[in-house]
């Protein structure tokens, strides 16, 4: 059976899973709220079906090529965690893990209508930015189980501070009382420039051919609307961009009633926000930063070269340490730690796609 | 007086450095700098970057805006003054924050705990009191069984007409925190012992020959201190396709004129001699080299020789008659789709094929093309095999060259990080004072439990958990009044 059959039903479900999740914000119906649970649930066990059909595919891949290498060594070499598409894949399976583990433990779904659209935004993001979805055979630099691991508890991590960045926006419109306050203009502009960004993709990804599809990222990113080669359109689109933004400040305190009528409470945001934390710093210091140094240094004889991706990740570290230490020992709270809350995962999306699509853009870094 | 004065100073500079306030000025300063030099192009040459603030400040200013840049030492930033030296006041603080607060978090952990008057149990940050007719011993009895069986250790101390049990669990919590700021100073010296007393170079190294020098990046000479011998370099693609599955080279060391190891190397398995590491990180072809074909023949059912040619030699397969003569190599041996002719279309040995011209006896001469990783295109007829093992000694093997005593630090403060982010944040410095007396005086009355205690971290749970020794209590004490 095909795996990527079982990823379509699964996207599927995680978006039919937000949508159906804002309808019990909007409803508050306890059915609607169980659909909601039970389509991601389904989902959830379609993708895990889905990875562990790829795994076991890549498997058959990686041993057709050598047949000397032993089961333990083979399944860690074909683990679906080696190229952009399959480490997205598995973000979103985590973000979904630990959702659904929230949902149980505080025994209340409205979150879910902030963490489904992050997995469904990733998913979306997979699907337009054209990421190669062919099981590729692994080059030899990759071919080592720090890697593997680097990987997986890395994107545990990240998956853990989408969390919290999902419960700090909930967070920030909850405690609002008025559009003027800084926090939340901040809040709009983030929020706004994520959906602006996909949406343009979005755009490129229709006005392009299935061969140019494959080349989105690298050459055509964002070229229909902002980098249009036409002045006009880029013009435009910034005007539209910016109208988005005010139209998302103007209206988004609106889902401050609708929280608020489901027993949501600051108290809740902040708790799951610093939680996830807890959990994602661990993760991405022993993960992320340590298990990539180890690699490294295995691999090229070094374990620290500042080259943009491990800067880039020291800097994502350094603003969830400030994080800890403004809550725990100068003991910051609410709107102030929210906002290092989201601004840590931008910094992440920013490691793990803006290195790649912006920095490397500039000039000619290798696509690592 | 002037002793008094010069004595604050201390005291206020010992607390900026040791505050948070510094530490997370520190952070945001660090962490926005890092910015610039994942912009700029590091240690790269100037037309590149100034190719690069051209798109930002136009054509005619970006030399002068360089020429800013890199006095500011945007160029090398990592290293520049300014930066080592934030890096500097970053250790500065964490050492003297460390030095500065322990002491507090040893006493407490160091001191022992004592049992609190009923009326400051009410008071601390979880409290519970609960009601059991039943006798004081009995009731003690159960909350022994229960913070026994969940590991807390407790004492006992005794009054006229109460009891109380105070305990704890998870004392060395409070040295999470500081196993995570020590790991972090030994990767910081870690790094320095590598930058002052390691090296890192490159070697690259023909098939067949020997060096005992590497080279540093500016050019200078590394001393080995012994030699090594490159016997092959070899890429292995994925069969069908030129992706690369290992580059594999196999070096020997040579000290003191003896051969004292062999390995053969891939990416992510490198060679480790006296503290020197040789990994695999590049390789190609020598420019003009002339090397040596080395062939395994096997006749029909016989056994296999293996042949070292020049090019145009010759040979000849025992017992058959056949002879044969290497008359051509292309690298990566492709057809012209255009012109039909046999030719190479790459640099790299990514499908090298020899031509070896044949004479059989009883046929017309012919040349026929033998590659190396399709081993079907050697089969002669009569059932004769040629099998193209190599061209020995027109690659290099590029190899990294690294020396890092201070690798040691980084992996030991790695494990301690990894250990202190552990304790810090899954494990809590629990406290619970349980207070059993009788309601009136001389052992009458019903017990009244008073329960108080605090943590390090996360309370709901602990709340949870004081409410659950409670309720397991109940249960038991009334269990036991059934009887
Ligand atoms: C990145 C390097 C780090 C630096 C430069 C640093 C620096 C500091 C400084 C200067 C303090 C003293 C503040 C004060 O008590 O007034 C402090 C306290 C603290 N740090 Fe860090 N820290 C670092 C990493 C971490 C990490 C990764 C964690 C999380 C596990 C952490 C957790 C704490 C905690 C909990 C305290 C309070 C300790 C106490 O006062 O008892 N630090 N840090």
């Amino acid at each position: 059976m095909s795996s990527s059959l079982f990823f379509d039903i699964s996207a599927g479900a995680y978006i039919a899973g937000m949508i159906v999740y804002v309808i019990y914000l909007v409803t508050k119906s306890k059915t609607v709220g169980l659909a909601a649970t039970s389509v991601t649930i389904f989902g959830f066990v379609c993708q895990t079906i889905a990875f562990l059909t790829r795994w076991s595919h890549s498997y058959d891949f990686w041993v057709a090529s050598n047949p000397t290498s032993g089961l333990v060594e083979s399944l860690l070499r074909a683990a679906p965690l080696r190229n952009l598409y399959e480490s997205l894949i598995f973000f979103v399976w985590s973000l979904i893990v630990i959702h659904l583990l929230i949902e149980f433990k505080y025994k209340n779904r409205s979150l879910g209508a902030f963490v489904t659209p992050v997995a469904a935004l990733a998913l979306l993001f997979i699907d337009i930015s054209g990421t190669t979805k062919e099981i590729q055979p692994l080059m030899p630099a990759l071919q080592s189980n720090w890697l593997l691991f680097h990987v997986l508890l890395a994107f545990l991590g990240y998956a853990a501070f989408g969390v919290s960045f999902g419960a700090a926006t909930a967070y920030i419109i909850m405690i609002t009382e008025s559009r003027k306050e800084k926090t939340y203009i901040f809040w709009s502009i983030i929020i706004g420039i994520f959906l602006v960004v996909l949406i343009a993709m979005g755009m490129d990804f229709l006005s392009l051919s299935a061969e140019e599809r494959k080349e989105l990222i690298q050459s055509h990113f964002l070229k229909t609307t902002f980098r249009s080669d036409s002045g006009g359109v880029a013009a435009a689109s910034y005007v539209i961009g910016i109208a988005a933004i005010y139209l998302i400040w103007q209206f988004g305190l609106g889902l401050k009633k609708v929280l608020g009528s489901l027993a949501v409470t600051p108290q809740m945001l902040e708790d799951i926000e610093y939680k996830s934390i807890a959990i994602g710093f661990p993760l991405f210091t022993i993960g992320g930063l340590i298990m990539g140094a180890i690699w490294a240094n295995s691999a090229w004889g070094k374990y620290w070269s500042w080259d943009p991706k491990e800067t880039w990740s020291l800097i994502t570290w350094f603003v969830y340490a400030l994080y800890i230490h403004a809550r725990f020992v100068a003991g910051w709270r609410g709107k102030r730690v929210a906002i290092l809350a989201v601004v840590g995962f931008v910094a992440v999306i920013f490691t793990y796609l803006g290195v790649n699509l912006v920095l490397s853009g500039l000039h000619s870094y290798g696509s690592g | 007086m002037e002793e008094k004065e010069k004595k604050d100073i201390f005291e206020s500079v010992w607390s900026f450095l040791a505050s948070v306030k510094l530490a997370i000025g520190v952070f945001i300063i660090i962490a926005f700098s890092s910015i610039i030099g994942t912009i700029v192009e590091q240690q790269a040459e100037p037309a590149k970057n100034i190719a690069l603030l051209a798109k930002f400040f136009g054509d005619s200013a970006a030399p002068s805006v360089y020429n800013v840049f890199a006095k500011l030492g945007f160029m090398d930033m990592y290293r520049s003054w300014w930066f080592v030296s934030f890096l500097i006041i970053f250790s500065i603080n964490l050492i003297v924050c460390t030095i500065d607060k322990f002491p507090k978090t040893w006493r407490l952990v160091k001191n022992p705990l004592r049992p609190l008057p009923e009326n400051v149990l009410k008071t601390l940050p979880v409290k519970k009191e609960i009601k059991f007719k039943t006798h004081i011993n009995t009731a003690k009895d159960e909350f022994v069984n229960i913070l026994n069986s969940s590991r807390y250790k407790f004492l006992e101390s005794n009054e006229e007409n109460s009891v109380q049990l105070y305990s704890q669990k998870g004392k060395f919590a409070r040295f999470g925190f500081y196993i995570v700021h020590v790991s972090i100073i030994l990767i910081l010296i870690g790094a320095i012992i590598g930058s002052r007393f390691g090296f890192g170079g490159f070697l690259n190294l023909p098939e067949g020959q020997i060096s005992d020098m590497a080279f540093a990046q500016d050019g200078k000479t590394i001393p080995l201190g012994f030699s090594i011998l490159c016997n092959w370099y070899d890429t292995k693609y994925y069969e069908g396709t030129d992706t690369p599955m290992k580059f594999q080279s196999e070096l020997t060391v040579i000290d003191n004129g003896k051969e004292v190891m062999k390995k053969t190397i891939e990416v992510n398995t490198p060679l480790k001699y006296k503290g020197i590491t040789f990994f695999q990180s590049s390789y190609g072809m020598i420019p003009n080299a002339v090397g040596t074909f080395i062939l395994d023949i096997t006749p029909n059912g016989g056994q296999t020789t293996t042949l070292q040619l020049r090019p145009g030699g010759s040979f000849e397969i025992p017992g058959t008659g056949i002879r044969g003569t290497v008359v051509n190599f292309l690298p990566a041996l492709t057809q012209d789709r255009n012109t039909g002719a046999l030719v190479s279309y790459a640099d790299n040995m990514v499908n090298p094929g020899v031509a070896i011209q044949f004479s059989i006896p009883g046929m017309q001469p012919f040349t026929g093309w033998v590659l190396k990783r399709y081993p079907e295109t050697g089969a002669l007829p009569g059932g004769h095999l040629i099998k193209f093992a190599d061209y020995h000694g027109v690659e290099y093997t590029g190899l990294q060259v690294s020396k890092d005593p201070g690798v040691m630090f980084i992996y030991i403060g790695s494990i301690l990080m990894a250990i202190g982010l552990f304790v810090a944040f899954f494990i809590s410095h629990k406290k619970i004072w349980i207070n059993l007396a009788h309601e009136s005086q001389g052992g009458k009355g019903p017990v009244r439990v008073t329960v108080g205690g605090n943590t390090s971290r996360n309370r709901l749970a602990f709340e949870k958990e004081i409410e659950h020794i409670l309720s397991k209590a109940s249960e038991a004490i009334e269990g036991r009044s059934k009887k």
